[in-house]
């Protein structure tokens, strides 16, 4: 086989690169990020040649050392050693492309330079003369147009060839003779420091004093004094610093070049010019990007992406579904008529009768209550029947889905005295069954719920048929739970997600691939420039209001990379569509006990929004975030419509890349949850003190989960939250099986406290939430609010965990926003559990200093003014004259 | 002396000098506004700020802030 030949892919943003890569590799190949940063590597072999390997080089106007695209992009050229570059160039914008083709040009290796958007520049009447560019630049140069494949191979071939060679590109001799006689000098100082082929690069580098890129060469201190005193010289009888001189000259070469080789027809207003007049117009600009934000946050959350994510849950992975409509409408009538005949109520309602009268319900109770009734079961049924002949229960209380009580035809009932009867205010009239009699007991006892298994073309659910399947080939309980609760339930969250992280990224690589977000930047920037984000942040957010996942991923079209960390560290913080039943059971404890108003669900999602303000201010003032000030020179690029396949392939990396990161990270993680909340020591009454699965064991309780691990690791941590008010067990483990999905918290709530079934709409299940932060008989409303703001705020699921993992690519900031985001939602919980014992116990103690004490930090952080760090810019500047380089 | 920051919208103007030093300088004449250079300012974004220019036959947006970085002269209305 023959050794692989490295060709990097170099050019301007929006010139074409990426359809180039796309079209030339079919791209199946590596996506990555670049090490320690969040700038994205992709790499893939030639699909002509499969020893030939091609790595996309991040889009970058210059190699300037100031932006990490354009640090990394100079670190491959010059200390990788590709065996040969591409420039790509868009021709319609061909003066500033032209400038980064220099520079390229430099860097010591073969270079093959392709014209790209030919066909565009044809359209406007200019024209090109190839030839003479080629020989100017002293490269080969072909005329291609990645988009529609046009000489893509010739390209390739020249590069290949150049690269066979192996003869470096000069480059050009752009300089005046004043400077170029300076660079001579320097080189001529440099000398042998540098490796041969790179002698001008270095020359030009230390010319422009950049202080990272000559670092390698390790320069003497006399060196670095001569080579001062030229540099000195030049900028004396310019009156300009070194840097400006370079860049100046460069332009200045570029537009003889521009006046030998291009042909410009009169300029008219372009298409993409008459689109901006609209886009970005002073009155329409802010309309527009509002409905344009509607509109994905509409078809992304509410009219595809979440029907698609909810389908692929309910059915996929809890209900099963069916093929057949006649059999679904002939399944659902079939169920609401089971509801609608309160069968249970009816049996409870008649054995509570037949119970006042004294018979003995105790063996017919247990008859009903098993799953597969036995011969003796029946027959106590039979023998119970026999007994009650006479007995009919008048007023039947009945229960909605949620078990709820209801009244005046089916409002639920939401206030229970302590034994759980309804207490109704007047006028209002519990909904009843009127009479029972022995019949209608009967007739409930042999009622079937409808079994969708029984109807034409049900398609079983992947855990049901799983647990069917793995029932069938005789495996033990522990494993089928592994299996179905912990491997499918975790992967299954991932795979959820699917359906609208691909609706969201169809609609945003095209949002981007058109030009439209260069221009959200230009409307938005006024005013996320305030608290240290840009405009670009914007769409991240409200992305995660729907779900936090898609939310990271979108951050991936922020250019700039503190921007970038820094918005994927704090979109989370907006309430997802899981955190909404944390949030309508707060509403239902607070409204459902009088306390509250309709205020709190707002509430929650403007603590999100306040939240992460306060912490961008903050941040940005923190050292991770610092440097020098991040310039906003941004180029508007002509609106295009993205090649449908290009557009796909871009869709299609950011969806694969979400599988692979987060799926694997989510499968170790939600099995680790399984194991924690599945086994323990079984120290109920009865039970042997033995550790094991805990459902497996003898007499375990439904509340099995008080025994678990988990239990054990909850009460272990339940400290930290002491100060926060809900110190107890049962919060922290249900906080920490949230991770897993945050709607999680509602359910798991319903095991530990035994509630089965009971959803978030459930008055029992209020009640049984309002009863854990209940002190001494009154609601501890502080407690409860500090618990479900640091729940929305914490780290989020594993999931977007997952995906923050993915996007940042570095242990250390992952682990710095997990840890931010818990300890600023820790934060916030103890203000709020604090302030509310002052005010409403009047209670002062050490957390309530230290809840003031931190309260005052945040005050502090968010109104001093930006601290001075060493700027970097001095730094280049005087570290020429001052560094006795190592 | 005048900055870009003072151009009007539809007023075309030439660049004299940049003053200011490194990310913002650097990017700036990356950005191909050197010395010379005719720059139309083109409009100005709904909330005031930034502004969009034409430069060397392309659309480039900055904010008001840089553009005073940017002395100009031989301001006409293009």
């Amino acid at each position: 086989m023959a050794e692989t030949t490295y060709i990097a892919l170099a050019g301007n943003p929006n010139c074409g690169k990426t359809t180039l890569f796309n079209e030339l590799t079919g791209s199946n190949g590596y996506v990555g990020n670049w090490p320690g940063v969040t700038v994205e590597k992709k790499q893939a072999p030639w699909k002509k040649d499969r020893d030939v390997e091609l790595v996309d080089l991040p889009g970058i106007y210059s190699l300037s050392p100031y932006s990490p695209e354009e640090v990394v992009s100079r670190d491959f050229l010059v200390n990788d050693r590709p065996d040969a570059v591409v420039d790509l160039i868009d021709v319609t914008n061909l003066e500033r492309n032209l400038y980064l083709t220099t520079q390229v040009l430099e860097a010591g290796r073969p270079v093959a330079v392709g014209l790209n958007m030919c066909d565009l520049l044809k359209e406007r009447g200019d024209v090109i003369d190839a030839k003479k560019l080629s020989s100017m630049l002293g490269a080969p140069v072909v005329e291609v147009s990645a988009l529609r494949s046009r000489n893509l191979d010739k390209l390739m071939q020249q590069t290949v060839d150049a690269a066979r060679d192996g003869v470096a590109t000069k480059g050009v001799r752009c300089f005046s003779p004043e400077v170029e006689s300076a660079l001579q000098k320097v080189q001529a100082i440099v000398g042998d420091t540098a490796p041969a082929d790179l002698a001008r690069w270095y020359a030009i580098k230390v010319f422009e004093r950049d202080a990272d890129a000559i670092e390698p060469l390790g320069l003497s201190t006399e060196q670095l004094d001569a080579a001062e005193e030229v540099i000195a010289a030049v900028e004396k009888s310019r009156d300009d610093d070194a840097e400006s001189i370079v860049t100046g000259e460069r332009y200045d070469w570029i537009a003889t070049v521009m006046d030998a080789c291009v042909k410009k027809a009169p300029r008219q207003l372009t298409t993409s010019q008459k689109i901006d007049r609209v886009v970005t117009n002073r009155v329409l600009g802010l309309p527009i990007f509002a409905a344009v934000m509607i509109a994905v946050y509409w078809v992304a959350l509410v009219a595809v992406g979440t029907p698609a994510t909810d389908w692929v849950n309910d059915n996929l992975f809890s209900d099963g579904f069916f093929v057949n409509s006649a059999s679904q409408q002939k399944y659902d009538a079939d169920t609401a008529a089971y509801e609608d005949g309160h069968y249970a109520d009816k049996i409870d309602g008649f054995l509570a009768a037949a119970d006042e009268k004294g018979i003995d319900t105790s063996a017919a109770s247990k008859a009903l209550a098993a799953d597969d009734r036995s011969a003796a079961d029946e027959r106590a049924i039979k023998a119970f029947e026999a007994e009650a002949a006479g007995v009919v229960a008048r007023d039947v209380p009945q229960h909605d889905g949620d078990g709820n009580l209801t009244h005046d035809g089916g409002k639920v009932v939401t206030k229970l005295d302590s034994n759980g009867n309804a207490i109704l205010s007047s006028g209002q009239k519990l909904d009843v069954v009127k009479t029972v009699t022995l019949a209608d007991f009967k007739k409930a006892v042999n009622a079937q719920e409808p079994n969708p298994h029984d109807y034409a073309g049900f398609v079983d659910s992947v855990p049901s048929a799983v647990t069917g399947w793995l029932q069938g080939a005789g495996a033990s309980d522990a494993v089928v739970s592994l299996v179905v609760d912990g491997v499918i339930g975790g992967v299954g969250s991932v795979l959820g997600f699917i359906p609208q992280i691909f609706v969201l990224f169809v609609l945003l690589c095209f949002l981007e691939d058109c030009g439209y977000m260069s221009r959200v930047a230009f409307v938005m920037d006024r005013v996320f420039r305030r608290f240290g984000l840009s405009g670009k942040s914007f769409i991240p957010m409200i992305v995660s209001s729907g779900c936090g996942v898609p939310g990271v991923l979108a951050t991936k079209t922020i250019e700039n990379e503190r921007d970038r960390r820094m918005t994927a560290m704090l979109t989370t913080m907006i309430p997802c569509s899981a955190k909404l039943p944390i949030i309508s059971l707060v509403m239902g404890v607070l409204i459902g006990a009088d306390n509250g108003a309709w205020w709190v669900a707002p509430m929650f999602y403007f603590l999100g929004i306040v939240a992460i303000v306060v912490s961008a201010v903050m941040l940005k003032k923190t050292k991770p975030f610092q440097g020098e000030p991040m310039p906003f020179v941004m180029e508007l690029p002509d609106y295009h419509f993205p090649s449908i396949r290009s557009w796909a392939l871009h869709v299609w990396e950011r969806v694969a890349s979400y599988i692979r990161k987060a799926g694997t990270i989510i499968f170790a993680a939600a099995v680790a949850i399984w194991f924690l909340s599945n086994f323990g020591i079984a120290g109920w009454k009865g039970g042997d003190g033995s550790f094991g699965f805990l459902q497996g064991m003898a007499g375990a309780p439904d509340t099995y989960m008080d025994y678990s691990i988990l239990a054990g690791v909850g009460g272990a941590l339940s400290f930290v939250f002491m100060p926060l008010g809900f110190g107890n067990w049962q919060a922290t483990a249900s906080t920490i099986s949230a991770l897993i999905a945050k709607e999680n918290l509602v359910s798991t709530f319903g095991v530990l406290y035994g509630l089965g079934g009971a959803t978030e709409n459930s008055v029992s299940m209020w009640q049984g939430f309002a009863g854990m932060f209940t002190v001494a008989g009154t609601l501890h409303v502080g407690a409860m609010c500090a618990f479900v703001a640091f729940n929305m705020l914490c780290a989020p699921c594993f999931a977007a965990m997952g995906t923050i993992r993915r996007q940042m690519d570095d242990p250390k900031w992952f682990w710095f926003a997990i840890g931010y985001e818990c300890g600023f939602g820790w934060v916030v919980g103890l203000l709020i559990n604090q302030l509310y014992e002052l005010i409403a116990f009047g209670s002062f103690g050490f957390w309530t200093v230290v809840a003031f004490a931190l309260f005052a930090a945040i005050l502090f952080q968010l109104f001093r003014p930006m601290p001075k760090w060493d700027e970097k810019d001095d730094h280049i500047l005087q570290s020429l004259s001052e560094e006795p380089v190592a | 002396m005048a900055t870009l920051r003072d151009v009007k919208v539809g007023q075309e103007c030439t660049v004299e000098k940049l003053t200011g030093a490194g990310a913002v300088k650097r990017r700036i004449m990356d950005m191909g506004v050197t010395k010379n250079t005719r720059v139309l300012v083109h409009k100005v974004a709904p909330l005031g700020d930034p502004i969009e220019v034409t430069v060397r036959g392309y659309e480039l947006t900055l904010r008001k802030d840089e553009a005073q970085c940017i002395e100009v002269a031989d301001i006409v209305t293009a």
